[in-house]
């Protein structure tokens, strides 16, 4: 078995698990920190697939910075820290019906579609790469998601400024 | 300082004429090369532009409130503008750069300049005027708290007129228009604690913003006709027939929209002298001699696009001929009841415009082009020199205070005279030589009508331009305090532009005809030139004899006061003079007919045709049908069958609603269940059916 | 590798995702699952970009991560409001539209 495929079975297993344990675990503190895992294996994936900048971004962004913003959404909203039987909702089991219905769905058009597809990363692509591509074909979609961003900053604080 | 000035401009002039008599066969060359000086023409709106940002932030620290930096980069503007013309005069090539800005899949938008005669005149009247209207305003804006900011106004306008002149394509020529819109509504507006100046602003905005709409419309028009935004392609395309007609005329017609409303043409031009609420330094610049013009700068640009469109060459009366035709002459009419001398001059200023308009209008190109280049300089030459007379008789425009001035202000009163005779058209001073040639052009072609017009007008311009100068010059003084002349740096300023007033008419006179060489409207590739008419002394002599039957009148009745007594009470001319005073009570038009007009009788126009009308009928339908169809509907149809089913279906809507009501539960949640579920389904179904 | 490994398990992540949207009261928690659904996207763009040899998912997937980082402040921004108004981080107590 080439470790490639070694390296991904690995990630991808604890990569399920910890998404299976966000969603039901009764600690809530605990369900960010298996986000965490997720979110490293998603980085993992990455490097997997020779994208390493993307990786970088993923962890910087994503584990740096929005998962810090999460922990401090549950200090604020002084959510339960201990376990609790309280965060899950009485419609749990259809939603249980809908995904297991949808994620046979997927795998099935998948296996389906792409069976016998091959991928070969080949050279990691890096920086340069990337940044011709963002500054010269999609140089307007850049300028927007800043424009984005600031706006998403400014309505953050709107919304969660207080009214005195 | 303004010693070496005018010094430098006598000097430029006097060897410009050198050097054209000896290089004027250089010109006629086959091969031209483009000057390094007309190359650099994007300097021309780029200097003012960062002294607009300069002033703005830093003008508040220097020594002069802002000013030293205005007068400085307009001072570079003109001389860069002087020698632009210099070079162009000595026979440079046109010369034409633009460079694509960004590119949408479909079109590319560029942004450059194109040099040629008609901007290389453009660059000596906004640079000349600006200048000598900053250094104007160093005197009369003294001590305004908003002193910086209005030089900075005054430099971001010079970039922004600068601009407009040198685009090569209509969106760049769209912005400059914008932006000289948005400083005219600034410096309107400077001293907007007074509430009427700040709605003169409002207005003089708004009423060229109704105007805007159809220039915008045009722009996109002429776009979707010519596939690209620049002029050239726009006139040869025009001219050679690629366009279809209707779509030039189109274009034409909205375009025309947009000049009536910069330009002050009939029934747009009512925002004029309220703008007169602005310095008058600014009155000067902006509504004399450069902003209004930039409509007519637009027809002259885009020449072969009104050309074609309104079929100048075939005669008659098209919409351009005309809206300049009334315009010049209710103005003109209306300049005879004002009281107040700038808006004596306003009104001057919209019917010159007319003339303007209406020598575009008849095919008479150069003449209309000239008249601009005269007319912007004794244009300013009058209102600089109705700001002195203001700044002597403590602080009013109303002529009715004013009197006997002559004796105490000599500078002004000469200046004033020499503006007066150019305008009214006496040879050989400038305004004679372009308002003969507008005459010519339309007596030469089939403008009967224009021709009578442009001859009433001319005679009433002589006229109340002299009433104008007697009411303030002659007579006894009837104002407060005691009046003196200016001081210098108001007085030179009128010295300097009587120098052009007198001498830049022979430019185009028989046996010279330099600004017919110099300023010339060609597109490559179409050999389109407009008519040149020679100087006819059977129309250039009646119209001296007009102009100076004019004065006399004037002379008549205010001079000599023989008119005889209450000539304005009697009943039709009192009549009269109300509807002028009202300005064809076209502000009550505009206001209460249009604006308020809406809100009130419209909605109650439309409230009693739905009572009188709309009930009137139902009404009548019900009361014929009582007596016959009512108690047969009223006891099977209606009680039994109608009801019935209408009282089961709407409980069966009230139940349906009761169980449908469950589905909004309020809960985010279980509406996303809801819609993850359907997309399930719906692709579980998709992908066993497909 | 084949191209499914990564196609299923974005595929799983995603329905992960949906029943932590679905079934979870809590609102940080429901913010957690959405990250979970978009991670699972950007799984599939990288690796399509890869197998297509194109770069431009990879460009989307870094538009995403921004986007996906402003959504989640703005989120963040209104849990606090409803967390004020309402005094319970409970989406279920969140019914005043209810017809």
């Amino acid at each position: 078995m080439a470790p490639q495929n070694v390296a991904f079975g690995l990630i991808a297993a604890s990569m399920v698990l910890a998404a299976l344990r966000v969603v039901t675990t009764k600690n809530i503190v605990h369900s960010a920190l298996y986000l965490i895992v997720v979110l490293a294996g998603v980085a993992g994936l990455y490097v997997l697939l020779a994208a390493e900048f993307v990786a970088w971004a993923q962890v910087l962004i994503y584990i740096g910075a929005v998962l810090v913003l999460l922990l401090f959404g549950i200090m604020l909203t002084r959510a339960p820290l201990r376990p609790s039987d309280e965060l899950d909702n009485d419609q749990r089991w259809a939603a249980a019906i809908v995904s297991l219905a949808l994620v046979g769905l997927l795998v099935g058009l998948l296996v389906d579609g792409f069976s016998d597809v091959r991928v070969r990363p080949t050279t990691a692509t890096g920086g340069g790469e990337l940044a011709d591509s963002i500054f010269v074909d999609y140089l307007v979609p850049f300028e927007v998601v800043s424009l984005l961003l600031l706006g998403a900053l400014i309505g953050a604080i709107v919304i969660a400024r207080r009214d005195d | 300082m303004l010693a070496t000035i005018t010094q430098g401009l006598a000097g430029l002039l006097a060897e410009a004429e050198k050097v054209v008599e000896e290089g004027g066969h250089e010109a006629h060359e086959a091969v031209k090369a483009a000057s390094w000086v007309l190359e650099q023409a994007w300097l021309m709106p780029f200097v003012p532009a960062v002294s607009f940002f300069i002033i703005l932030f830093f003008g508040k620290r220097m020594r002069r409130g802002g000013a030293e930096v205005g007068i400085a980069a307009v001072g570079f503007t003109f001389l860069w503008g002087a020698i632009s013309a210099f070079e162009w005069i000595n026979g440079s090539a046109v010369v034409q750069r633009s460079t694509t800005w960004f590119t949408n899949g479909h079109f590319d938008i560029e942004v450059g300049f194109h040099v040629d005669g008609l901007t290389a005149m453009m660059f000596v009247v906004v640079t000349t005027v600006s200048l000598l209207v900053h250094v104007y305003s160093l005197e009369y804006v003294k001590g305004d708290e908003r002193f910086t900011h209005y030089y900075a106004a005054l430099s971001l306008f010079t970039a922004s007129m600068l601009l407009l002149v040198v685009a090569d394509n209509l969106l760049q020529l769209l912005v400059g228009w914008e932006l000289v819109g948005l400083c005219s509504f600034m410096l309107i507006g400077h001293w907007w604690e007074d509430r009427a100046n700040s709605n003169a602003a409002l207005k003089a905005f708004l009423t060229t913003r109704t105007g805007d709409v159809g220039l915008i419309l045009g722009v996109i028009t002429l776009f979707f006709a010519a596939g690209t935004f620049n002029i050239e392609v726009i006139n040869r395309m025009a001219l050679t027939g690629e366009i279809r007609h209707g779509l030039v005329l189109a274009g034409a017609a909205l375009l025309l929209l947009g000049v009536a409303g910069k330009s002050a043409q009939f029934p747009l031009h009512i925002w004029l002298p309220d703008a007169m609420a602005g310095p008058t330094p600014v009155s000067a610049l902006i509504h004399a001699a450069t902003m209004v013009v930039a409509g007519v700068y637009l027809v002259a640009r885009t020449y072969g696009v009104f050309f074609e469109g309104f079929s100048i060459d075939a005669g008659g009366i098209n919409l351009l001929a005309l809206a300049g035709g009334v315009t010049l002459i209710i103005a003109a009419a209306l300049a005879f009841v004002q009281n107040d001398i700038k808006k004596v001059l306003a009104y001057s200023t919209v019917s010159q415009l007319g003339y303007m308009v209406a020598a575009l209008g008849v095919g008479a190109w150069t003449a209309g082009v000239f008249h601009l280049f005269t007319h912007a300089f004794f244009k300013a030459l009058l209102f600089l020199g109705a700001g002195s007379v203001s700044h002597a008789a403590h602080h009013t425009f109303d002529m009715r205070k004013m009197g006997g001035l002559r004796k105490y202000m000599p500078r002004t009163y000469t200046t004033f005279i020499i503006g007066t005779l150019a305008l009214a058209g006496i040879p050989p001073l400038a305004g004679f030589w372009s308002k003969d040639e507008i005459l010519l052009g339309a007596s030469e072609g089939d403008f009967g009508v224009i021709f009578a017009l442009g001859s009433i007008g001319a005679l009433l311009t002589a006229a109340y331009m002299g009433r104008c100068v007697y009411m303030t010059f002659f007579g006894e003084y009837r104002g407060e305090g005691t009046p003196h002349e200016s001081p210098g740096l108001i007085t030179w300023p009128l010295m300097i532009l009587a120098v052009p007033s007198v001498f830049f008419g022979l430019l185009n006179a028989p046996g010279i005809l330099k600004f017919n060489e110099w300023v010339v409207f060609d597109v490559p590739g179409t050999g389109f030139h407009p008519e040149h008419h020679d100087f006819s002394l059977g129309v250039a002599a009646p119209s001296v004899l007009i102009a100076i039957g004019g004065l006399l009148l004037a002379t008549w009745i205010y001079y000599w006061k023989r008119a005889p007594k209450g000539l304005l009470d009697r009943q039709p001319f009192s009549g009269l003079y109300t509807f002028l005073d009202q300005k064809y009570y076209l502000d009550h038009v505009a206001v209460k007919g249009v604006a308020a007009g809406t809100a009130g009788p419209v909605a109650r126009a439309v409230y009693w045709v739905n009572q009188n009308v709309i009930d009137g009928v139902v009404n009548g339908v019900g009361v014929t049908a009582k007596r016959f169809l009512a108690p047969f509907t009223y006891d099977v149809l209606d009680q039994k069958g109608v009801d019935g089913a209408y009282n089961g279906l709407a409980s069966l809507t009230s139940g349906v609603g009761g169980l449908l009501r469950k589905v909004q539960s309020g809960l985010v949640q279980r509406y996303a269940l809801l819609l993850f579920a359907a997309v399930a389904a719906g692709g579980l179904a998709l992908a066993l059916l497909v | 590798m084949l191209l499914n490994q990564y196609l299923v398990l974005a595929a799983v992540l995603f329905c992960i995702g949906v029943y932590g949207v679905l079934a979870r009261r809590h609102t940080v928690l429901v913010l957690m699952s959405v990250e979970l659904m978009l991670n699972a996207v950007n799984i599939n763009l990288v690796a399509f970009s890869v197998y297509l040899q194109d770069i431009s998912g990879q460009v989307f997937a870094l538009f995403v991560i921004t986007v996906a980082a402003a959504e989640v402040g703005v989120g963040l921004a209104i849990v606090l409001i409803i967390y004020r108004n309402m005094a319970s981080p409970f989406l279920d107590r969140v019914d005043a539209m209810k017809g």
